[in-house]
């Protein structure tokens, strides 16, 4: 019998640290992005009990009110308090970002890994229409799925616009997962699993995608500030949500333009909270990214 | 590319006994004298001691080789001679004399003008330590613009005066070409032109070969051993390659896990090591010059973390002959005149060893004449399309090119081969991970070549690869039981209780504990995972293994491991292997018969002993005169015949036998016609019309 390479050394390996506080050691700005979407988290699904008032209630008494004690940023024309509004606005937000990112990235990262996995013809049919999707700017080709498609509302949000908001991101995703798979792909222990007889299915889900779960998930993250972005902009130009539903980006479209003199919190507030959403997804992604690539890391 | 460079040395042998160079050399004083020196890396983890308390000198117009496995430190300690490791991490301690001079005390600027003038180096890798954007001429002129204030005239001069000395053909033309315009090995002949540019007096050269053929290794290493002689210069040579050492070098350093266990001249260290490490290592070698009825020696277990090293001696948990007082450190002390060990029972050892030297005898199979072929190739080709512009007719890159050859049961098949010569290729046709042009591959009497891909998973199960890079050939996300349990699940193998079983007896027989089932593989040493590489391989109870350079990613230590681990299971399991591998002195050692390729065709195939003991075919001659034997007594004796020029493009292959540019028989028939497999003896075919 051949001999038991087993060394102390191997035995004794140095106890890995603790990933979470590792991350929050390294990357204090991530986590900093992190508690700012934790915050919107919390808003999100305690609504009901965070925001005061009915943020559809309708009080002609206190139409423009100022931000003060009665409504923290003030009221709209009709006397909807803002920060009701801003806080149910982050289930919309949330929901359609979070959701949207998800779908448009993992069907792009299949499309992706299925183009660099099997290459040739099949890898040539996939770009092409990965190259027409991304010829047209992102809301021209969400602002036609949401016109052709309109409205389909179930669970209370609106499956067409997330289809609409996903779409454009597929080809992104599928480019990112296409170069990755390419230099997997490579990789001999793909060779072992086509020599060990595996099925396309098999190696595509269990060899390769858990191989690119690193730019999938830095993907992810940076596409949810885009999702949320996009969804205020349809919203804004009456193409997303549509009132009285609590939005952000339709809180500042139509009638609020109006009142900017007399009423600014109308729109400074709900874009700070866009703003701050975009700023924290962004930040939490990058600092994924230089915590997930070795490279980057000292 | 250019394939008929000429090497500018041919065929000399260095008659002269290096020990009287070495002696020579003693007379003036050394050029570099490194005493203590201790190398420490502060990491996350802890302190690495990556050197410790080495010692040497070097003298002028010498060769001094450090020799040590992966992680030994020998590298690092290179680099602490050139002050070229990142200062806030290392931290350096002891002294570095060149040519008198303290260079740890100087600073950065005088330093700067020291490196690349007075101390050059050279790095493995020729791809990667020219820079891909910059003319050859401009890379090599640098230099001597900064250290030796030259005009661009004068500089240009002397560069080509420089390619000249290195062997590079049409120097003037080189200059204004690119790194990618030129082969791997005229890549590293410039890198030593560069290092050479200002007259240095000592080279280091950090496993200048590692990267290049056999043929191509002789070659740069002929030259360098020339320059050094010639031009005076004191060279330090690291390596891992046994065969090198006892060709080219003087005098030889062995490190273990950071520290020097045994030094002297080449004679000596190779003749009677005193160093068990250095006694293990020397016998672990595969040797060129030995037949395949031996059992290789091991040193059993793998090299120490260096971030908690064992106390005393550091390969104590490894010897076999670790005594109560190997707890203290044993000193480097003189065992006789210019022979230094590091170990207590240094004068023991002689003594002592006798009892490992009569090493079991593995029970080899031999060549069953008479069995059925269970792969029987025949005719195959492989050509992969390449594209040209436009309106360029698409060419084709002949990978392989009409192979015929047959494997039978329970044998070993060594495939041997330059780099780019089509072997890999053809393992992966067999394994028809790619499809061939043409030709038939029969597996048990079926055509396997032309099966469809569903058809072809009855016959994965009973054919398997393991591949040479331990690193990539697992996947990384899944633990080691997943990798195991994967083709067993997979093809329904075994009822799904009873696989973790078969993973923990698949982890013992290759040698694995069970419970690293559950261990990921970047948690394992590249030996470990080498072994769950053949685990995988197993699990589906294959015929036949493709070995595809198995084990040349594998420091010599744990290669021994390996290759002993194949040989018993395929006598335990009744394998039959394919060994790829470009290591010769490996592919005599396991393999019953050999082919011998050359641009993608089999220009010589034979039993494995008839094939090295009466070598026809002169390419066959030529690799085996290039590659290094760990012997210095029968290395300076050894006639040799380098051979000239570099492998040809398969893009443009010459016209009749491939080899001919090369060949030192050829004559104007060789170019007219390929050359038919003749049998040259009883199961010998060669194809080369003056065998």
């Amino acid at each position: 019998m051949a001999t038991v390479a087993t060394t102390p050394s191997a035995d004794a390996l140095p106890k890995r640290a603790n990933p979470l506080w590792q991350f929050i050691k390294v990357q204090p700005l991530g986590v900093f992005g992190l508690l700012i979407i934790l915050l919107y988290v919390v808003c999100a699904l305690g609504a009901k009990w965070i925001a005061p008032y009915d943020p559809e209630a309708i009080d002609f008494a206190a139409m423009l009110a100022k931000p003060g004690e009665e409504h923290l940023f003030g009221t709209d024309q009709y006397g909807r308090d803002v920060f009701s509004r801003i806080v149910y606005g982050a289930r919309t937000a949330l929901a359609v970002g979070i959701l949207s990112s998800m779908f448009g990235c993992t069907l792009g990262a299949l499309l992706g890994a299925a183009s660099g996995y099997f290459g040739g013809r099949i890898d040539n049919a996939i770009q092409r229409v990965v190259d027409i999707m991304l010829s047209f700017p992102i809301i021209v080709l969400a602002m036609v799925v949401v016109a052709v498609l309109g409205k389909r509302a179930a669970l209370g949000i609106d499956w067409n616009l997330i289809a609409a908001i996903a779409l454009p991101i597929i080809p992104k995703m599928a480019r990112v997962a296409r170069s990755s798979t390419l230099s997997i792909v490579a990789m001999p222990f793909i060779d072992a699993a086509r020599a060990a007889g595996f099925s396309h299915k098999r190696i595509i889900l269990r060899h390769i995608l858990p191989n690119i779960v690193a730019p999938y998930l830095i993907m992810v993250t940076a596409f949810m500030a885009q999702a949320i972005l996009l969804e205020a902009s349809l919203s804004f130009l009456g193409l997303g949500v549509t009132e009285p539903t609590p939005a952000w980006g339709l809180m500042l479209s139509g009638t609020s333009a109006d009142f900017y003199q007399t009423a600014p919190w109308m729109i400074l507030f709900p874009g700070a909270a866009i703003t701050l959403a975009v700023f924290a997804f962004n930040l939490f992604g990058d600092s994924l990214r230089d915590w997930l690539d070795p490279k980057l890391k000292s | 590319m250019n394939n008929e460079v000429v090497s500018s040395l041919g065929d000399k042998a260095y008659t002269q006994p290096a020990a009287t160079a070495a002696v020579r050399a003693r007379v003036s004083r050394p050029v570099l004298e490194i005493d203590n020196l201790s190398v420490q890396f502060v990491t996350s983890h802890g302190t690495v001691r990556a050197v410790e308390g080495l010692s040497y000198s070097v003298y002028p117009g010498e060769m001094v080789a450090i020799v040590g496995e992966s992680g030994s430190g020998k590298s690092v300690s290179a680099l602490a001679v050139m002050r070229l490791l990142p200062p806030g991490t290392a931290r350096i301690q002891g002294s570095v004399r060149f040519d008198g001079r303290e260079l740890l005390n100087l600073d950065e600027e005088e330093m700067r003008k020291i490196r690349g003038r007075d101390v050059a180096m050279i790095f493995q890798e020729p791809m990667t330590s020219l820079n891909p954007v910059l003319k050859i001429g401009l890379q090599i002129t640098e230099p001597l613009t900064i250290h030796l204030d030259m005009d661009e005239k004068a500089a240009r001069a002397r560069a080509v005066e420089l390619l000249t000395l290195v062997g590079v053909t049409d120097p003037e033309t080189r200059l204004d070409q690119y790194p990618h315009q030129l082969s791997g090995g005229m890549r590293q002949r410039v890198m030593i032109a560069i290092g050479l540019a200002c007259n240095p007096k000592l080279l280091i050269a950090d496993e200048p070969t590692t990267a290049l053929d056999v043929t191509i290794q002789a070659q740069i290493l002929e030259l360098m051993k020339d320059l050094s002689r010639r031009l005076g210069v004191a060279v330090v040579i690291i390596t891992h390659n046994l065969g090198i050492v006892a060709r080219y070098a003087d005098r030889v350093n062995v490190m273990y896990a950071a520290r020097l266990v045994e030094s002297g001249t080449a004679e000596k260290v190779f003749g009677h090591a005193f160093h068990p490490y250095a006694r293990g290592l020397l016998s672990a070698v595969p040797r060129l010059d030995r037949g395949r009825s031996a059992k290789l020696a091991t040193i059993e277990g793998a090299p120490p973390n260096l971030l908690a090293p064992p106390s005393g001696c550091r390969f104590r948990p490894r010897c076999r002959f670790a005594i109560d007082r190997c707890q203290e450190v044993p000193p480097l002390e003189p065992a006789e005149p210019e022979h230094l060990a590091a170990c207590f029972r240094k004068h023991e050892m002689e003594m002592l060893d006798v009892a490992g030297q009569d090493a079991e005898t593995a029970v080899k199979v031999g060549a069953n004449g008479g069995a059925a072929p269970i792969l029987d190739i025949k005719g195959v080709s492989k050509f992969f399309p390449v594209r040209g512009g436009m309106f360029s007719k698409t060419r084709h890159v002949r990978a392989v090119n009409d192979v015929t050859l047959d494997v039978k049961r329970g044998e070993t098949l060594g495939l041997v081969g330059e780099s780019g010569c089509g072997k890999s290729t053809l393992g992966r046709l067999v394994l028809r991970l790619d499809d061939p042009t043409a030709g038939e591959i029969r597996f048990e009497g079926i055509d396997i070549a032309h099966l469809k891909r569903g058809e072809m998973v009855a016959v994965r199960k009973k054919m398997q690869v393991i591949f040479q890079d331990p690193y990539s050939s697992l996947n990384p996300r899944m633990t080691v039981g997943q990798i195991i349990a994967e083709p067993m699940r997979v093809h329904d193998i075994l009822p799904k209780p009873q696989i973790a079983g078969r993973v923990a007896e698949l982890l013992q027989l290759v040698g694995l504990y069970p419970y690293m089932a559950l261990r990921y593989p970047h948690e394992l040493s590249g030996g470990q995972r080498q072994r769950v590489g053949i685990a995988r391989a197993l699990s589906v109870n294959p015929r036949v293994i493709i070995c595809d350079e198995a084990v040349s990613a594998l420091d010599v230590s744990i290669q021994g491991q390996v290759i002993n681990l194949l040989e018993d299971l395929q006598h335990k399991l009744g394998l039959t292997y394919l060994f790829i591998a470009h290591d010769l002195a490996v592919v005599r050692h396991i393999s019953t018969k050999v082919a011998v390729m050359y641009l993608g065709r089999i220009v010589e195939y034979a039993p494995s002993d008839e094939l090295f003991a009466n070598p026809k075919h002169p390419y066959t001659k030529a690799l085996l005169a290039a590659a290094p034997i760990p012997d210095p007594v029968i290395e300076r004796t050894r006639p040799r015949t380098i051979i000239k020029g570099e492998l040809p493009s398969p893009l443009n292959p010459p016209s009749g036998c491939v080899f001919h540019p090369r060949c030192p028989l050829a004559t104007e028939d060789c170019k007219k016609a390929v050359p038919p497999l003749r049998e040259l003896g009883p199961g010998h075919p060669v194809a080369c019309i003056h065998a």
